[in-house]
This record gives C-alpha cells, sequence and structure tokens, in this order.
C-alpha cells in the first residue's frame, strides 16, 4: 500500500534534501527550526490489466453516453485525437496508453465497419511532432496503417482551410476547432491526464483550436484568475474552457473522451527494475540505503564529466516506467470529473498555512521541451506557472513572498523548436517582464508570416506561444514579491526580471531582503510531481 | 622711435595670398581681415574636380573656426546697421582660381588681371607634408615661388610690381650644429653649390622611370598578388581597381622614399626643406627682370620654424588640421610611441602660428628692403622662430607633456586610462630597431592569421593585429620623419624679426605679434597646446568604454532607419552557417543505405580542398561544375527533401539574430532580397523569410528529374552587385539607400554596390576591410541550443516519412471537406 504524502518539518537531523537543478541533482541543506518539506504520495498501484480496462472503459461509459461500439457505425466520419508530445513528462516507456487505446479504438471501429477514419495530434500551437515521435504515442502499427495514405498527422491551426468556426460562447468567445474533427460523427479523444490541468473540454477546446479560441483564455486576464490552474473548479482558464465546451457540444460536435490517468513513478521504484539508475529520487532521502546514496554519488560524479550536450541527450532518452492508474470514458465532464479524483489522490498534500519563502528544484523537462532545449522562458513558465500552480486553496508561499528555484538557466535555445522564443526574449523581455505590457506585442507575434509558416512547415512553436508561456506565470508573479534562480546564467535571470544567486544561503539572504529576516521555508520535493492542498 | 603701423601701412593695400586654405594661410587671412580693416585680399584657389574656387573658398577657409570671432564681432556691427560678416567677405575678398605647381600658375585672362593690380603677393602655398613624393614637393615648393615671380614680370607693368612675399622654412638652413642666421641659403658657409634645375630634372625623370617600372610585368603581377591577397576573390573589376591602386601607390612611395633620400644626401632633413632651400635660390635667379635692365621683382622671405597652435589669436591654441608634432604627441599619449628620438638638450623650435602670421604681415607691411636712395636692396630675410630668443629644450618639453597626460590621461577602447612612458631620449638608430622588430613579429602573426580560415570574432584578432602593425609603422614613420628634427641643433637667428619688433607701434606690437620672447612654454604647452591638440585628435579623453560600442549602435540605426529602401542579403555564413557542399551532402545521403551514408560524407569532406580552392578561383565556375551532380536528381524527391532539409540543416545552422534582422527590414518596409548561389531547389523552404529571392536555377528534363545544369549564370562576385542595381531599377529603389548584409570578400562587389554595407561574422580579410571603411560589422551567432551534427548526413529516409511531411505542408489528401 503505497505511503501518503507527507509534510516534513526540518530539525538538525535532517539529511540534506535533493533539488532538480537541470540535468544535475544537488543536495541542499535547509534551515533547521523554520522550514518544511513537502512529500508527494508514494506511486499508487497501476491497473493490473490495462488493455482489459480500456475495454472496460469504452464499453461501460460515464455520464450521458453511450458505449463506444454503439457509436460507431459504417459509413460515418470518425476522428481519433489525441494528446501530444507534451505529455506525459517525461515520455513514458513503451507503449504508450495511447497506443493501447487508439489500438482498442481502432478494433471497435473496424468491427463497426468503419472506413473513414482519420487520426490527429491535437497539439493546438504546439509544434509538430516528429516521425519519431509519433510512432512512440500511437506505435508502430497504426503510424505505418494510417500516415503512409495521410490518415495520421498533425493539427494545423494555421491551415486556411482546415478550421471550423462553431460559434461564440455566451462571454463572446469565439470558438474554432479542427474542422476535420468538427465535421465527423465522433471524435474519440485520447488523453492522458498527467497533472490536473489536462483533460476535460481543454483536450478538444484548447488541442483542436487556434490562435483565434486561444486568444481568449490564454491570456494575462485568464491566468491571474485561476487560482490555481491545476484547479479546474477556481481556473477562469477551465471555466472558458467549459464555456467553450458547451458551445461545442451545443454546436453538434460529439466527443466520445478518453481519460487515463498515471501515478507518479518517474524514474522507477520497483528495486527489480535495474533500468532505473535514479530510482532513489522517489524515495525520502533519510530513507537512502547505502546502495542508494552510493548510487547518488556515482551518478554526479558522472554528470561532472558528461559534455553538456551528451547529458542532455542522455537525460531526453530518459522514458518513465509510469504505470497506469485509471481509464475512464464518456460524456467528457463526467469524465474527467473521474479523473481529477484519481489526480488529487495521487497528487495532493494536506499542507497547513504558508511560508515566507517556497523553493522548488527545477528538471530538465516541462511541456515544451521535450527532445529540445529548456530555454530561460521555459524556465520561467515551469516554475512560476506549471510547479507554483500546483496547489489547491492557496499557494503555500504567503503573498508578496519569495520563490527560490534552482535552474542552471542557460542562455541557450532550440533554433528549430523555438524560434519565435529566441526573438521574444531578445525584442520583448528586453524591454518590459510585466505580463500586462507584455501583452502588447502578443498580436505581432501571433500573426507573423515566417513564424506561421515555420509552425507550419518546420518544428516550431507558434509565434505567439513564448508568450503563453509568460502568462502562465502571471498569477505567480502577481502573487509574488520577488524571484530568486540558483545557479543560473546570471543575464539570462537578469532578462527574466528576476534575482541571480550563486548559493541558496545567498538566494535566502536576498529573500530576508524582502520578507525579513530567519524567513520559513517550504520545499515542494520534485520529482515526483505532488500538489500541496493548503489550508 | 617705433612707427611701423601695420594697419596703417596695409591701408588701400590689396594683397593677394596663395595657400589660403592651408593652416597658415587661413590664419593670415583672418588676421589681415580682422586686424587691417583697410586692405583687400586676393585669394589665388587650386581649382579641385568637385568645387569651384569660390565654393571651396567658402568652405574651407571661411567656415573655420578661426573665424568666429570675426563674425561675431561683424553680428554685433550688423545690428547696428553695419556690415555682416558676408557683406564684408563680399566687399573686400576677391578669389581667382589658379595652381602654383604649373607655369603660368594656370591663370585665366581676369585672373591675370586681379593678380596684376595687387600691392603684395604672400606666396604660403607649399606642399608641407613631410613625406610628399619627390616630384609633388619639387613642382609646389621648389618651382612654386618662382613661377609666381615669372608670372607677376609677365603681367605687371615693370614700374608696379608687387612686393612678393615668400613663405619659406627655417630648416632651408639644413642639418646642422650652431648659429643659422637670416641669409640666403647659397651665403651659408656649407653650400656647396647644388644646381636647382638638375634637381628639378632628375625629380621629374624619377617620376617616368618610376612609372615605367612600375608597370613592368613582374611588378604588375606582384600588385594584382597583394590585391587578391587583399580583396580575395571579389571579381575582376574590384581586383583590377585595387591593383591599380597599389601600383600608383607604389609609385608615390617611391618618389617619397626618394625625395627623403636625396634632401638626406644633401643634408637636409627631408625633402620639404630641401625643396623649400632651393626654392629659395630659384626664386632669387626668377626675381631678376626677365630684361635687361629692366625692373627686378621685389620680394622677401619669412622662414617659420615648426608652426604649432596659436598662442592668442585668433583663439588661444587654435589649430588646423592635424600638423607635424601632433602626430608624434597623440602616440605617445595612446601608449604607441614609447620612445623618440632626440637630444634632451635640444631646442625644439616651435613657433605659434599667430606670431608667424604677425612676422609676415609686418614683413608685407614695411615692403621690400630699400636702400636710402630708394632703389631695392638685397632680399629681407625674416626667421620666425623661438630658438634662439626664447628656446624651447626639448626635456623641458618632453617633461611637460609627460606630466600633462598623467593628469589627463587618454582612455583605450576599455575605458582604461594608458600610462605614458617615460623617455629615455635614445637615438634614433635605436628606436627605429626596436620597432622594425616590433613590425616583423606582428606581420609574421598577421600574415599566420590572414592564410587560416577564420571568421567572426577570431577573425577580429586578425584585424586588430593589422591596426596594431598599422600603428606601428605609423610611429616608424614619425620616428624616420621627425627623428631628425628632434635631433637638429641649429639655431635660427631672428636679429630681422627682432628688428621689425622694435619699430613696430604699440597697436601694431598688439594686434601683429611676432615676438617669440612673449611666449611662456610651460603655460603654453600645457594650458594652450596640448588641451587643443587632445581635442583635435578625437581621442578618448573620458573613461568608460561607450565609444565603440556606440559606433555600431549609431551604424545600425542607420542600417534600420526608415529611409531604407532595400536590403540584400547573402545566405551562406550570412544567415545560416551552412553551404551549397554541405546541402548537396545531405540531400545525397538522404537516400543511400545507411552503411554508404557516412562513406559517401566522408568522401564529400575528402574533396573539399579542392573544392574550396575551386571556390577561391572562380566562384561561378565551382557551382556551375558542383552542381552537375545533381543530374538525374527526380524533381519530386529533392523538393520533398529539401522540405526535412530546412528543419534538419538550415533552421539548425541558422543565425537567429540574421533571420530577426530580415524580419526587421520587412518591418520597416524595406524589400529584403537574397541574393544567393545556392539552388532555388534546396532554399524554397528559406524563400518566404524575403520579398524577393535571387539563386540559382536548375533546368528540368523531360522526364522530371534535374539535368545539372543551370538557367542563368549564377549570382556570384560583380554579378550580386549588378543583380543589386537591377533589383533597384526595376522596383524604383536607389541603391544609395540599400543595406546588404554579407560575410566574405567574394561579395564586395554587393557590399561596395550597397550604400550601407554590413559584414557578418567576416573572414580576416573582410574584417580588416570593414575596419578601414567604417562598415558596421555583426556577429550572428547559431543559437546556442541547437544540436550541431559535425557532418551534414540526412537522417535516413524512409516511404512513410516523405508522405508524413507532405501531407503536413500541402494539405490533406482525404477527408477534410464536409
Amino acid at each position: 500500500m503505497p505511503r501518503p504524502g507527507l509534510v516534513l518539518d526540518v530539525d538538525s537531523s535532517t539529511p540534506p534534501i535533493v533539488f532538480h537543478h537541470g540535468e544535475d541533482f544537488v543536495l541542499e541543506k535547509l534551515p533547521a527550526g523554520r522550514s518544511r518539506v513537502i512529500y508527494p504520495p508514494e506511486p499508487h498501484e497501476g491497473l493490473e490489466d490495462t488493455d482489459a480496462a480500456i475495454r472496460h472503459a469504452l464499453e461501460h461509459p460515464l455520464g450521458d453516453s453511450q458505449p463506444l461500439s454503439t457509436l460507431l457505425f459504417s459509413g460515418m466520419k470518425l476522428t481519433i485525437c489525441f494528446d501530444d508530445i507534451s505529455l506525459p513528462l517525461p515520455p513514458m516507456r513503451k507503449p504508450d496508453v495511447r497506443q493501447r487505446i487508439i489500438e482498442a479504438v481502432l478494433d471497435t471501429a473496424a468491427a463497426a465497419g468503419v472506413d473513414d477514419v482519420e487520426i490527429i495530434a491535437a497539439l493546438a500551437l504546439h509544434r509538430r511532432m516528429t516521425e519519431d515521435e509519433l510512432r512512440h504515442a500511437v506505435g508502430d502499427r497504426v503510424y505505418d496503417a494510417f500516415a503512409p495514405s495521410g490518415r495520421l498527422y498533425n493539427h494545423d491551426a494555421e491551415d486556411p482551410d482546415g478550421m471550423l468556426e462553431i460559434g461564440t460562447t455566451d462571454k463572446g468567445e469565439l470558438v474554432e476547432i479542427n474542422k476535420r474533427a468538427a465535421t465527423s460523427d465522433l471524435i474519440v479523444y485520447v488523453n492522458i491526464n498527467l497533472v490536473s490541468m489536462d483533460g476535460g473540454w481543454k483536450s478538444t477546446a484548447t488541442g483542436l483550436s487556434g490562435y483565434r479560441s486561444l486568444r481568449h483564455h490564454h491570456n494575462v486576464h485568464t491566468m491571474q484568475h485561476s487560482k490555481s490552474f491545476m484547479d479546474r473548479h477556481a481556473s477562469e482558464l477551465h471555466h472558458s474552457n467549459w464555456r467553450m465546451g458547451k458551445v461545442l457540444r451545443d454546436g453538434g460536435v460529439k466527443v466520445f473522451q478518453v481519460e487515463t490517468t498515471l501515478n507518479n513513478d518517474t524514474f522507477g521504484t520497483s528495486a527489480l527494475d535495474t533500468a532505473s539508475p535514479l530510482s532513489m529520487l522517489q524515495k525520502r532521502e533519510w530513507e537512502w540505503t547505502a546502495k542508494d546514496r552510493a548510487t547518488f554519488m556515482a551518478v554526479q560524479a558522472g554528470l561532472k564529466r558528461m559534455p553538456a550536450r551528451a547529458k542532455r541527450a542522455a537525460f531526453q532518452s530518459w522514458k518513465a516506467p509510469y504505470a497506469v492508474t485509471s481509464v475512464q470514458a464518456g460524456e467528457v465532464e463526467a469524465v474527467h470529473e473521474r479523473t481529477l479524483e484519481q489526480n488529487f489522490a495521487q497528487h495532493l498534500v494536506p499542507v497547513e498555512g504558508q511560508t515566507d519563502v517556497l523553493t522548488m528544484g527545477l528538471p530538465y523537462i516541462c511541456p515544451y521541451n521535450v527532445n529540445s532545449v529548456m530555454n530561460p522562458i521555459l524556465v520561467m513558465c515551469l516554475g512560476l506557472g506549471y510547479f507554483f500552480n500546483m496547489y489547491r486553496g492557496k499557494p503555500p508561499v504567503r503573498e508578496g513572498g519569495v520563490l527560490i528555484m534552482r535552474h542552471p538557466t542557460p542562455w541557450e535555445f532550440h533554433p528549430v523548436h523555438h524560434p519565435s522564443y529566441i526573438d521574444f526574449f531578445e525584442q520583448v523581455l528586453s524591454q518590459t517582464t510585466d505580463p500586462v505590457e507584455v501583452e502588447k506585442y502578443e498580436q505581432a507575434f501571433a500573426e507573423d508570416e515566417w513564424y506561421r509558416h515555420l509552425y507550419r512547415t518546420s518544428y516550431a512553436y507558434h509565434g505567439v506561444h513564448p508568450f503563453y508561456m509568460w502568462y502562465w506565470g502571471s498569477h505567480a508573479l502577481q502573487h509574488l514579491g520577488k524571484v530568486v534562480i540558483v545557479g543560473g546564467d546570471p543575464k539570462a535571470v537578469r532578462r527574466l526580471g528576476f534575482a541571480p544567486a550563486s548559493t541558496m544561503a545567498d538566494a535566502l539572504e536576498i529573500a530576508s531582503d524582502v520578507v525579513g529576516p530567519a524567513p520559513t521555508i517550504t520545499h515542494v520535493h520534485n520529482p515526483p510531481l505532488l500538489m500541496a492542498d493548503v489550508t | 622711435m617705433p612707427d611701423l603701423s601695420i594697419a596703417a601701412a596695409l591701408d588701400g593695400q590689396r594683397i593677394a595670398i596663395t595657400g589660403g586654405t592651408g593652416f597658415l594661410g587661413t590664419a593670415l587671412i583672418e588676421r589681415l581681415l580682422r586686424r587691417a580693416p583697410g586692405c583687400e585680399l586676393v585669394l589665388l584657389i587650386r581649382p579641385s574636380q568637385r568645387r569651384s574656387v569660390g565654393q571651396r573658398a567658402r568652405r574651407e577657409i571661411f567656415k573655420n573656426d578661426a573665424f568666429d570671432l570675426l563674425r561675431e564681432q561683424l553680428a554685433g556691427s550688423a545690428a547696428d546697421g553695419g556690415e555682416t560678416f558676408d557683406d564684408m567677405i563680399e566687399r573686400r575678398v576677391r578669389v581667382i582660381g589658379g595652381d602654383v605647381s604649373s607655369d603660368g600658375l594656370g591663370l585665366d585672362e581676369a585672373g591675370r588681371e586681379v593678380l596684376a593690380t595687387c600691392d603684395t603677393v604672400i606666396h604660403s602655398a607649399a606642399t608641407v607634408s613631410f613625406d610628399s613624393p619627390l616630384d609633388l614637393a619639387v613642382e609646389v615648393n621648389l618651382l612654386g615661388p618662382s613661377r609666381i615671380a615669372s608670372t607677376l614680370h609677365d603681367i605687371c607693368e615693370p614700374s608696379r610690381l608687387p612686393h612678393l612675399v615668400a613663405v619659406s622654412t627655417c630648416y632651408v638652413a639644413g642639418n646642422r650644429k650652431g648659429a643659422a642666421p637670416e641669409e640666403p641659403v647659397d651665403e651659408n658657409a656649407f653650400w656647396f653649390g647644388v644646381d636647382w634645375r638638375k634637381e628639378v630634372a632628375a625629380s621629374r625623370r624619377s617620376r617616368a622611370d618610376f612609372e615605367a617600372e612600375s608597370r613592368r610585368p613582374d611588378m604588375l603581377a606582384r600588385f594584382r598578388k597583394e590585391a587578391r591577397r587583399e580583396l580575395g576573390a571579389a571579381g575582376a573589376p574590384l581586383l583590377a581597381a585595387k591593383t591599380e591602386q597599389r601600383r600608383s601607390a607604389w609609385v608615390s612611395d617611391q618618389l617619397v622614399e626618394a625625395g627623403r633620400t636625396r634632401a638626406a644626401s644633401l643634408g637636409w632633413p627631408d625633402a620639404y626643406a630641401y625643396t623649400k632651400a632651393l626654392g629659395e635660390k630659384a626664386l632669387f635667379e626668377h626675381a631678376r627682370s626677365p630684361v635687361t635692365g629692366g625692373s627686378d621683382l621685389p620680394f622677401s622671405i619669412v622662414r617659420p620654424a615648426i608652426i604649432e597652435s596659436s598662442l592668442a589669436e585668433p583663439s588661444p591654441g587654435w589649430i588646423r588640421g592635424f600638423r607635424m608634432a601632433e602626430p608624434v604627441i597623440i602616440s605617445y599619449a595612446r601608449g604607441l610611441l614609447k620612445e623618440f628620438p632626440g637630444v634632451p638638450e635640444g631646442i625644439i623650435d616651435v613657433i605659434p602660428v599667430d606670431l608667424v602670421c604677425g612676422a609676415i604681415c609686418a614683413v608685407a607691411a614695411d615692403g621690400p628692403a630699400r636702400n636710402d636712395d630708394g632703389t631695392l636692396a638685397p632680399p629681407r630675410i625674416v626667421q620666425s622662430a623661438s630658438g634662439s630668443a626664447n628656446p624651447l629644450r626639448y626635456r623641458r618639453l618632453v617633461d611637460n607633456v609627460r606630466s600633462w597626460f598623467t593628469e589627463h590621461p587618454v582612455y583605450d577602447s576599455d575605458g582604461q586610462p594608458i600610462v605614458v612612458p617615460e623617455w629615455n631620449f635614445p637615438g634614433r638608430g635605436r628606436v627605429q630597431a626596436q620597432l622594425e622588430r616590433a613590425k616583423s613579429v606582428i606581420e609574421k602573426a598577421e600574415s599566420t592569421l590572414q592564410a587560416l580560415p577564420l571568421r567572426g570574432r577570431q577573425a577580429e584578432w586578425a584585424s586588430n593585429l593589422e591596426s596594431k602593425r598599422e600603428d606601428v609603422e605609423r610611429a616608424l614613420t614619425y620616428v624616420e620623419l621627425y627623428g631628425a628634427y628632434a635631433e637638429c641643433e641649429a639655431v635660427y637667428g631672428v636679429e630681422n624679426l627682432l628688428d621689425l619688433h622694435q619699430r613696430m607701434d604699440e597697436a601694431s606690437r598688439e594686434a601683429f605679434g611676432l615676438d617669440p620672447r612673449v611666449i611662456d612654454w610651460d603655460r603654453y604647452v600645457s594650458e594652450i597646446h596640448l588641451p587643443s591638440v587632445v581635442q583635435h585628435a578625437r581621442v578618448k579623453t573620458t573613461p568608460g568604454s561607450t565609444d565603440r560600442e556606440s559606433r555600431s549602435s549609431r551604424l545600425r540605426r542607420q542600417v534600420l532607419s526608415p529611409d531604407r529602401h532595400v536590403a540584400a542579403f547573402d545566405l551562406e555564413n550570412t544567415i545560416i552557417a551552412s553551404n551549397v557542399v554541405a546541402s548537396y551532402s545531405w540531400l545525397a545521403t538522404r537516400r543511400l543505405p545507411p552503411e554508404d551514408r557516412l562513406r559517401f560524407v566522408l568522401r564529400t569532406l575528402a574533396e573539399a580542398p579542392s573544392l574550396l580552392s575551386a571556390d577561391r578561383k572562380d566562384r561561378s565556375d565551382f557551382l556551375r561544375q558542383f552542381y552537375r551532380r545533381y543530374e538525374g536528381a527526380p524533381v519530386d524527391q529533392l523538393d520533398a527533401d529539401t522540405v526535412d532539409m530546412f528543419s534538419h540543416l538550415l533552421l539548425t545552422k541558422s543565425f537567429p539574430a540574421a533571420i530577426r534582422r530580415v524580419r526587421e527590414h520587412r518591418a520597416l518596409g524595406h524589400r529584403t532580397l537574397l541574393i544567393t548561389g545556392a539552388l532555388d531547389v534546396a532554399i524554397k523552404p528559406i524563400m518566404p523569410l524575403f520579398d524577393d529571392v535571387i539563386c540559382a536555377e536548375m533546368t528540368v528534363a523531360p522526364d522530371g528529374t534535374y539535368t545539372g545544369e543551370l538557367t542563368d549564370v549564377p549570382p556570384t562576385g560583380e554579378a550580386r552587385a549588378q543583380a543589386l542595381f537591377d533589383y533597384c531599377d526595376l522596383h524604383g529603389l536607389d541603391p544609395a539607400e540599400s543595406v546588404a548584409y554579407a560575410d566574405s570578400t567574394s561579395d564586395l562587389p554587393l557590399l561596395e554596390a550597397a550604400g550601407f554595407p554590413v559584414a557578418v561574422n567576416p573572414e580576416a580579410r573582410l574584417s580588416a576591410l570593414a575596419r578601414k571603411r567604417g562598415w558596421l560589422v555583426e556577429h550572428f551567432d547559431k543559437a546556442k541550443g541547437g544540436s550541431h551534427p559535425l557532418l551534414p548526413i540526412g537522417p535516413s529516409w524512409n516511404q512513410t516519412t516523405a508522405v508524413a511531411t507532405r501531407t503536413a505542408t500541402s494539405g490533406r489528401t482525404t477527408g477534410g471537406g464536409s
């Protein structure tokens, strides 16, 4: 039975805590007597027979929905959409759960005599997936059967003929999604709900949409009123998506939602899993065995000798041994409520009250740098966007408090994946880091022909995407008094509008200028992921 | 009883002046206009190709800050109804075209008439540069005064011959120790009868000889080689121009050397003093009436020593141009000249320009020397020098300079103050040897670096080294040129000068002061001269390393001004760090079985040296040859593969800042134009970045394969410049308002065609050129996070890849409609 998460009060006997530091790990000793560390619950047990669970879910739908087999009929137009490369993180070991579901759906469709099937990577304004990435997500069998005939492809939100306007919400938000999907008799959406932000109406209303729709909720106002965007009921981002979902439903777009949840077994816990050299990271430091400690030392020594490029390649090739903990299918909202229960059960840790300082170690990966480079803008988004928002109730740090993150934050960008990020960093952030001011540059980037060209023909995130990264952190920016990055490239850190520090002690010194001496500290232990339920 | 009133004597006089655009001439004109309000001036100015003599006078004389005071005074009087500065110039000054280096002074009829009515002619035109070519110095300095004398004899009534005041130099006395009185050169005890006519003939022959020698095949080959080394494969027209420039520079160098050695052989410090000395001698002959029994031309000679910034008039420290001592002083301040030869107790004979003006005006006012019976006495010679009356010792000067620069240091480009070195007064030979050694070390390093294929910041080292070498060369020149002056131990007598001073009334002494004894050297050096020199030299006198930075941002602002019309870009190494060979290799390996791919790339790379040298020889030929390799490639297949190459090779190796720059130009409304020798098919996906693209295009065979043959000459070298001109023509744009970005000297024609050239990551040669010409240099880097494969190998290809790519880019083939 996996143990629940806990909050550890740091005292003088507490061992140093592991921090992610990009492609490195650092042990930090937190000040005794005023620090606490939030540990996530241990990984939940996976389903015993995932394929059986999938088949069961497809035929026993939740909410107001027929079983999949009764929804399929000969001569119909079926579109299967799936979450893109941004999920899960890191990518999971083969077979990917999307592949299992798509195969099951295709089997059912074949049995029903459905011929017109297309499969779309619902990547919104993310970069196109490469062949290898598509193969990993859907499996070789599906890929080889569909891709050569052009029936498996990446969503293209800038295809002038590929999008369809469905309607407008009661708040005046335009709803536009992929035309093939919109005009199908049924969309089967295949999701992975790694964190509670994912899924629900966000799958179709965001994943299959484009800039004209996204701008209604991917903006500073919405994000500052999503507290947090990981808590769907307190998230303006989700409210907007749910309004759009209503427009889709009312507009006759029929969605059969298949959602899955994973446990948080990022680095492998099984003692038998020899392919998990970093399994000690899943453990609580005081429970490390001598072997764990020795392995950790060896890994650190090895990383130290590795050139940056090799280190990056090694980490990017890591596939997590996640286990699927639930599969549910049927009507979107009913399915998603069940999914959230599973997410929260795996991630939530009850925490009492707020502290002056929040610390976190940022890993090498975020949703937008799979097989790529974690550039400074992504560092901001991961820390102030994703990690900061991993709370329910209120943030574990008080308003006006300080966030201290560890990440090398190199001034590096992937020239193919993130071209508009480079320009955003040079042209926008050099002028302002205030999200409201930043927003003024949005349209020029969003409607830029060159970025559009790169998004459509190369493997580039859309021109507007770096703005979304910045908006993702806007709630945190509003809430926090200061942000410090430990061990980052000082120039890049300053460009982000943050304070660089070379050690945690320096960072705490800088923090006390804002929050007063001897501040109280919360450290969110990662890996693996957790969500603070702060009361 | 002093009774000489200069203003009164000059009242109503018409005074002709040659050399008005020079340092001394400008000061003289200013003084006469301001302090002798009753005189008129006739300025003899050499017409230039670009401007009329009137324009030259306005731009080069009256705009000078020397006239600020007078302008201000007249503005005051104009307010009370008096005449303005311009009115006064209009009334009192006439400008005529003429050239002292041609017989008859090149005067037109009107000019002759005007000159014939002058009462005094002050000849101050000279080529004062100490390193003039021998023939030029001879024509101007040696023959100038005689030509004026002959012309005056020619155009004037014998009874109305004007008084010629010829400006010479104290150094006509030659290298000698001890007293050098105010006497004709041939009365000097050491004169050994140099025949100036033979010197003239010899100098003219030297010019002819060197011109002929420079055209010998081996010499021409050498100039061509040098031009190629400097420019690289810049195309025939530019190479030809550079070769010719090299040739004429060589001839000029030879003549400079000839002047220096001839002067030294006859005992003068340099060609200037030597030609001036013989000029005086020739003047004595030409002043005599050409007809027996006719009137001789009355003349006087004023010999200044080293003329430096003014003591008081028109304002303390006024100076024009970069004069003899300034480059030495500035080189010292910049820490470049660590030692300068000289004798510590030697006399540096410096004389402020306003004292020289005073002497000339006094001589002009006093008229030619006459006997008691009114007949002409032997011409008067007046030396305007400080050495005998108020000597400035070399050590004192150096101490003053050193302490001044210690207190007011000059800053280097990093904003660090430069500590001035202590001088040891070494002999000239030692300094020269030191500098020669430094030069040869730098030259070796430089040629090594030039030979390496360096780019960008590394190339800048080479270019910095070149600038170091030039600095050393300059220092060496100073030592060679001025060393003789610093070591000169002649003491110039000023009896005649002081006699004039004695005879001048109080007002004239105030307005036309010429007495060197009034100079307080410490004050003059540290409070007047050095501040002025430093200001004129535009050296950095404040800390902080902003200068360089601001220069490139100023240039960048010009480049990105909305006023520009078009921005032309080279592709390879300007936008992307790749080339046609890499593209070919990538595409060719795409469909090879894995085991052959590496072998193929290695084979192509092994060819690199020969490809590179073919490219250097003639880029068009190289491209034509190289593109043959595409023969037989199916159009469909290549088109599909290049879409992948766009992401895998081109974008991965792109310079994001360069791409941003293209887009900035577009956003500003400039037309953006890509001019590249790359194949259209290979760069199709990057074309949307630009408004227009000029590139190489291959013809397609009927069977749908490429032929490997080009439809047209690939745009390389001068064809690129032509392409830009044609493009501008077609769209009604102005090439002068165009910006061009390129990385190598083979793009020089394109860069030169553009009004605003930008060198991107330049290789060593272009880096040096860009620095010399003040072009903007940009360092565009690859994105740091990209994967940078060592070898240009296409990722393995399979059936499905191509299809997936095609469907994703060209829309769906199935479904889609409802």
